[in-house]
Parts: structure tokens; C-alpha cells; sequence
């Protein structure tokens, strides 16, 4: 990995870094990884441990991959993509549970479904494997870091209303009621409605703008 | 992929060696994770099963896993089988038997529920439960372990006769249970998992004076 | 439909006679609430009025803060948003605090209305959305029914602060279909009939229920097929269960007088948006209706099912259009 020769190029890499942040954010714009965002999210804590340890397999992944994807014939490129995904998903899992058996418990089989996040190969495929290894690294963290604000977008609205605390600390007091549905699947999924319903009416209002300017 | 050229097929000994080199090197760095993980995973659960056990026998300060062979239970020296009935001796200060730990699992509201429960035979009392692992409904099922008040009807509940659950606020004999309001399914199903436990281990239990003495470390 | 007035309107059959616009017949509705409500006030005291009003504002909140904008015309002046938080109001238990009810009022606008683009856009009873989302996220407010108190005297819980519960002051009785489901007492048929018993704020007189019903059905309001079919499935599928296990099941009559079944059959099944227009698609969702209420009902873990019945039912709603739409006349049965 070279330090980036040219002012060009560092913007390059500063843009491949950002995109995934917001504007190709992987849940709200690509809607990606849909079964770890409705299913783990129903605490910011829990949602921000989904997205570290996404992250994690994302970037270790990508990095592996641009290192050696020209060593890899085109015909098993997937199936070695998986075994180096499942790999660091395992890795992810014992090292997890070593530290942090609580929230290895929470998040329970959600943790080894990270190999089938469609967000991981996807990127392998799209971006790692037809890039340098900084630029794979970096737009995996971009996507990972996108993927993990996302989560934890859910997580922290979910835990406030369903169970009246952030990040485990109690906002509210004892007299607090939770919005149980919120913290169920149900929830999950009108959560994740609501905020594609503000980005979709953000984008349309943009567009209509756009439209009024060109008149 | 319709921008990706296959290129000329590399034959088949280069595909099989790619996934092989692969798959080894996946299993080289799993296994040495392993390695370097398996001790602190191992004293977590050990932790947390002593955490729990400490809660259901109050007083405990050391505990022993004995497990049923033939028909009578012996402490464990692992060489037992792996999925064999186990419960917790509890020993408190000085190593004095204060009661059995007993893990118990049956269908919930939901889905199994996982809990252990102190029992002390000298009094024939279920002394204290918690639970270990379920999936109630948030807000009314899961009060089973986050309402303090139906743990505390656990902490002298008779179960001979069988313990039952009565409603909320009602309950006057000691192998009555106040069930949870709105989670009547739920409290029955722990009250069930607790008295076919019960039913099926306390003779078997050795008596109090046949207890193998507490570990000489204090908890192991 | 459209309620403008002077337009011509070209859809295809079935063709709808009707004196009634949108307008007149949100108003004919509301009307026929105000009895139910002063029967409520009877029973529950002053905190009935408060939580309809709760809920009813927040309802139109709903509606002038995002139908003023809709693509398809502001439905504010028709008086849906109202009857939508009136019936929103009608259906939940009268110690719950007065913020959970402008919820439901608002939910069921938003969510239940608005996100499907509108008034007669929407697939599912809007007020029954409302409800389902509290009962979803509150289900120990919904289902806690307070005990009969003074005219005047308002429980602690109904001032509580948003997100707060007030404190429960204890006072709470079950219903009597709660009571015959887990204490196997059956309640006086009289208390049923006059309503002097626990239960959600509209539903619980019989009387007032059928003779609102009544006077809607002859003024041509709505349906009758929908409500008739509704309480005819359940009394003969509730009379065949009960009559195979009098002890479990309930007799027809307590099915018929008890729980929501006559104010769902009345103003939820009702609804002209979400219930089929055709009269064997009507007759055929009203049965549906009946039939999920008495299995729920003695079958299913919650002691009432008249929300979800109809909720369900809604749901088959534009299938059931579809395989009853009349056949053209002239043509021949398709082969």
C-alpha cells in the first residue's frame, strides 16, 4: 500500500471513502443487508456491534481479496470470496465471544449470517477485486461505516421507544411505557419504512427543485 | 456481470488447488483463532453459570457439578458423557451444603425457556430461580425475568404438592405462585418446567449428609 | 365520489345509486357516534369524552398535517379525519392516558390512511390501524379495563405525561369475555345487553349499538349484507361449537352481546373503502368476519378477536371483489 502519490488521487480515495457514508449508503440507498438491519437493530448497542463486527469481515475481506484477486481464477472468484468472508465472520465470532459474551449472546445466529450479508460480497465482487488494496480498504470502511450508522439509526430510535433508554442508559424513569412493538420485528420494520419514507420524499423534493430551476 | 470476460478456462487442477490453498489457509487461521479465544470463551460460561447459580442458592460462596450416572449422582470429573443431567452443589461459608442448583428447559409462550433454580432439601423448598435464556414478548411474557416480584416468589415456594400458579394476588399457601397479569402462559410455563424437574430429580438427589464435601478453592 | 360535485364521473360497473356524497354521509356517521358516546359517558364517566376528544384530535392533526398536501386533494373538510379519531376514541379502554389515544388517532391517519394516498385509497380500516398499532406497542394499556368509578372521577393514568404510564391505581376488572376465557364465569346477559360492563368505551350496550345499526341500514348508510352476515356466521358457527362443548364455548348469544363484535359490525366492517362493494362479495365478508371472530374467540389465546377478524377480512377485501363481480348480463358463464 503506497501513500497516495498525487493530490487526483488522494481525492479519488477520499471519494471512494465517503460514498458509502451517504450517498451510497448500503441500507437507506442500496437497500442492502436487510436481514441484520431489521433483526438485530432493536438496540443501539446491538445494532452498533452488528455494524462493527460487518465492518470488520468488510474491511479484512476486501483488503485480502485486492491482495490477491489477480492470483484467482475467474471461475472459483465466488467461491473463494466465500471462504475468505466466512473465514473472518468466524474469526469475528470467537473473538466476540471471548470479549463481549453478552452481546454475542444477543445477537446470537445474526453474527455467522454476516456471510450471507449480500453488502460483503458484493463489494468483494464490484469493488475489491478490480481495485488497490488502499482503495478496497477504504471503501470498505466508507461502506461498513455507512452500514453501521444506519444500524445504529434504527437501534438508538427503537431502544428509546421500546424500551425507554439509549444505549442501555434509562432516559425516562421508571414511570416510562414502553412501545413494545418497537423492539419486536414488527417494529423493525416500520422503523426502517419511516426513514426510507424520509429519504424518498427528501430525494423527491430535490428532484422537483431541480426541475423547478431548469424551467 | 455482463463487463466480465471469462478468461480461457485454467483447468481444472489450478481451480481445485486455488479453493484448496484457500480452504487451508481459512483453516489455519481458525484454528489458531480458536486456540487463543477457547480459554476466555470457556471461563465466560463458567462465569456466567456461577453467577447464576450464586443467585438461585442465596449464600453460595462454592459450587460442585455433580451428574447423574446410573441412576445416582456423583460429582463430575469429566470424563462423564456430555449431554448427562447435571446440577450444582452450593456450599457457603466454612463449605456448609446449602442446596442444589437444578438447570431446567421447557416450551414457553414463545420459545424454550432456559432457567436454574436453587432448591434446598433440609427445608423442601425451592429457594430462588432465574432466567437464563427466552423469548417472551417483550412487556408481558418477558416479566418472568424482569418483574422482580414473581422472582421473589420463588424464594420459598414448596413444591410438594406441586407448585401452582394462582392470579395475581391471590396466592396464600407456600406452593402458591402469583402468575404475571397478561402473561398467564408464560408464568405457567415456568411453574411447569419447575415442577417437572422437580418430579423427576428430587429422589434421586443425595440427601444432605450424603453430599461429596465442598471443593477446597474457593469457587472453582 | 369525489364529493366536488357538477362532475362527471365514467367507472365501470357495479354502478352506485346514491343520494349520499362523501360530506352528508361522514355527517350522517357522526351523528349516529354521538349516541354511542353518551352511552359511554354513562357507563364511564367524564374520561370517556376526554379520550374520543384525544383521539379525534389527534386524528385530524394527522389529516391537516399531511392530507393539506396530498396529491389527491385535501379530504380535511369531509369529515373522515373525524370519524376515523371518533371510532379510534370508541374502541379503547377507558383508563388509557390521553396521549396513547391522540396516537392511535394519529396513526391511524397516517399510517392507516394517508401512506396508501388517501381517503378510498386505503386497504385496511384506518381506525382499526390505529387500534392495532396501540394494542401492538401498548399491550398492557390496552388491556387493562378500568373499574366503574364516579361520573366525575378520572383515573390517574388518563393525565399521564407522553411516554409515561401515570402510575396504574390498581382499580382494574376484566371484561366478561376475559372473564369467561380465564375464569369460566359467564356475565348476566342483561349487563351485556344494556352495556353495564367492562370493556372498550363504545362497545359495550348492545342496545344502543343495534338500534344505531338499525336507523344506518334503513337510511341506506352503509351495507346491511355486511353487519347481518357478520352476526348470522357467528351465531351459528359459535351455536355449533357451543353446542360440542357448553363449558368452553360460549352460547350465541353472549358472542353476539359481548366484546366489539356489534360496534366492529356496525361503524369498522362497515366501512365503504375497505369492505367489498359487491352485494355476494359483502355477504361473503361478513361471513368471513363471523367466522374468524368465534374462532378466535374460543380457539385463540386472546380472549377478542373482533379487530383482527376484520382487519384479515380487509385484507381479502379486493380479492373478493374480484370473483364477485356480477357477470354482464347476457353473457354466458365462462366455460
Amino acid at each position: 500500500m503506497n501513500a497516495p502519490s498525487s493530490p487526483a488521487e488522494a481525492a479519488r480515495l477520499h471519494a471512494e471513502f465517503v460514498k458509502g457514508l451517504w450517498r451510497e449508503n448500503p441500507v437507506f440507498v442500496q437497500v442492502l443487508g436487510m436481514c441484520p438491519t431489521l433483526a438485530v437493530t432493536n438496540s443501539a448497542i446491538n445494532a452498533l456491534a452488528m455494524g462493527a463486527a460487518t465492518t470488520a469481515v468488510l474491511a479484512c475481506s476486501s483488503l485480502l481479496v485486492s491482495l490477491l484477486g489477480r492470483f484467482i481464477p475467474a471461475q472459483v472468484r465466488i467461491s473463494t470470496y466465500v471462504i475468505v468472508i466466512a473465514t473472518f465472520v468466524t474469526v469475528v465470532d470467537f473473538v466476540l465471544q471471548a470479549i463481549l459474551p453478552d452481546v454475542h449472546k444477543e445477537l446470537g445466529a445474526f453474527l455467522a449470517l454476516i456471510v450471507v450479508n449480500c453488502l460483503i460480497l458484493g463489494r468483494q465482487e464490484a469493488f475489491a477485486s478490480k481495485n488497490p488494496p488502499l482503495a478496497a480498504v477504504l471503501d470498505a470502511l466508507g461502506m461498513g461505516l455507512g452500514f453501521l450508522f444506519a444500524l445504529l439509526c434504527l437501534g438508538a430510535t427503537r431502544e428509546v421507544l421500546g424500551n425507554g433508554s439509549l444505549f442501555g442508559i434509562d432516559l425516562f424513569g421508571p414511570a416510562f411505557e414502553p412501545w413494545v412493538v418497537m423492539v419486536l420485528p414488527p417494529g423493525g420494520f416500520l422503523m426502517l419504512g419511516l426513514i426510507l419514507l424520509l429519504f424518498s420524499w427528501r430525494l423527491q423534493r430535490r428532484a422537483a427543485a431541480a426541475a423547478e430551476e431548469k424551467r | 456481470m455482463s463487463d466480465f470476460e471469462l478468461p480461457p478456462e485454467p483447468g481444472s487442477t489450478r481451480l481445485v488447488a486455488t479453493l484448496t490453498v484457500a480452504g487451508l489457509l481459512a483453516g489455519l487461521l481458525l484454528a489458531s483463532t480458536y486456540a487463543l479465544t477457547l480459554p476466555a470463551i470457556e471461563a465466560n460460561a463458567a462465569a456466567a453459570l456461577q453467577r447464576a447459580v450464586f443467585q438461585v442458592v442465596p449464600g453460595t460462596t462454592a459450587m460442585r457439578k455433580l451428574v447423574l450416572t446410573g441412576g445416582r449422582f456423583v460429582p463430575a470429573d469429566g470424563s462423564e458423557a456430555k449431554d448427562a443431567v447435571a446440577v450444582y452443589a452450593a456450599y457457603g461459608d466454612g463449605g456448609r451444603f446449602l442446596g442444589y442448583a437444578i438447570p431446567g428447559q421447557g416450551p414457553g409462550f414463545q420459545d424454550t425457556i432456559k432457567l436454574l433454580f436453587g432448591y434446598d432439601p433440609q427445608r423442601e423448598l425451592v429457594v430462588g430461580m432465574q432466567v437464563l435464556d427466552s423469548r417472551e414478548t417483550p412487556g408481558l411474557g418477558d416479566k418472568i425475568f424482569k418483574d422482580p416480584a414473581f422472582a421473589r416468589e420463588f424464594a420459598a415456594l414448596a413444591v410438594r404438592p406441586e407448585a401452582v400458579v394462582v392470579k395475581h394476588g391471590t396466592g396464600t399457601l407456600p406452593n402458591q405462585v402469583d402468575g404475571i397479569t397478561g402473561a398467564t402462559i408464560s408464568s405457567k410455563a415456568v411453574v411447569r418446567i419447575v415442577n417437572e424437574r422437580c418430579a423427576g430429580l428430587l429422589d434421586k438427589l443425595p440427601a444432605a449428609a450424603e453430599v461429596p464435601p465442598a471443593p477446597k478453592e474457593e469457587s472453582r | 365520489m369525489t364529493g366536488r360535485g357538477h362532475r362527471l364521473d365514467l367507472q365501470a360497473a357495479p354502478f352506485l345509486h346514491t343520494t349520499l356524497s362523501t360530506p352528508r354521509l361522514m355527517v350522517e356517521v357522526i351523528l349516529c357516534t354521538l349516541p354511542v358516546l353518551a352511552a359511554a359517558t354513562w357507563f364511564f364517566g367524564v374520561v370517556a369524552l376526554l379520550v374520543v376528544a384525544a383521539a379525534t384530535a389527534g386524528a385530524v392533526f394527522a389529516e391537516w398535517a399531511l392530507a393539506t398536501r396530498a396529491p389527491r386533494g385535501n379530504t380535511l373538510r369531509d369529515g373522515s379525519g373525524v370519524l376515523t379519531g371518533l371510532l379510534v376514541g370508541l374502541t379503547l379502554p377507558p383508563a388509557i392516558p390521553l396521549w396513547m389515544a391522540a396516537l392511535g388517532g394519529f396513526v391511524a391517519i397516517a399510517l392507516g390512511k394517508q401512506l396508501f394516498g388517501g381517503l378510498g385509497q386505503n386497504l385496511f380500516n384506518p381506525a382499526l390501524v390505529g387500534r392495532a398499532f396501540l394494542q401492538a406497542a401498548f399491550p398492557g394499556a390496552l388491556t387493562t379495563w378500568g373499574a366503574p368509578r364516579g361520573f366525575l372521577d378520572v383515573p390517574a393514568s388518563t393525565f399521564a405525561l407522553p411516554f409515561l404510564h401515570g402510575g396504574l391505581d390498581g382499580m382494574s376488572t376484566a371484561t366478561p369475555l376475559a372473564l369467561h376465557k380465564f375464569e369460566h364465569t359467564t356475565t348476566g346477559l342483561w349487563a351485556l345487553f344494556s352495556g353495564d360492563v367492562a370493556g372498550s368505551l363504545g362497545e359495550t350496550s348492545a342496545l344502543v349499538l343495534l338500534l344505531v345499526g338499525l336507523w344506518l341500514g334503513l337510511r341506506r348508510a352503509f351495507d346491511w349484507r355486511i353487519p347481518v352476515a357478520i352476526l348470522v356466521a357467528t351465531a351459528l358457527l359459535g351455536g355449533a361449537l357451543h353446542l360440542l362443548d357448553p363449558v368452553r364455548n360460549p352460547g350465541p348469544l353472549f358472542l353476539l352481546t359481548s366484546g366489539g363484535l356489534l360496534f366492529g359490525a356496525v361503524f369498522m366492517a362497515t366501512d365503504p373503502v375497505s369492505s367489498p362493494t359487491t352485494p355476494r362479495g359483502a355477504l361473503a365478508f361478513g361471513a368471513g368476519i363471523g367466522a374468524l371472530v368465534v374462532v378466535i374467540r374460543d380457539y385463540g389465546g386472546l380472549p377478542e378477536g373482533v379487530m383482527y377478524a376484520i382487519l384479515l377480512m380487509n385484507a381479502a377485501t379486493p380479492l373478493l371483489e374480484r370473483v364477485s363481480q356480477p357477470r354482464p348480463f347476457g353473457r354466458r358463464r365462462a366455460a
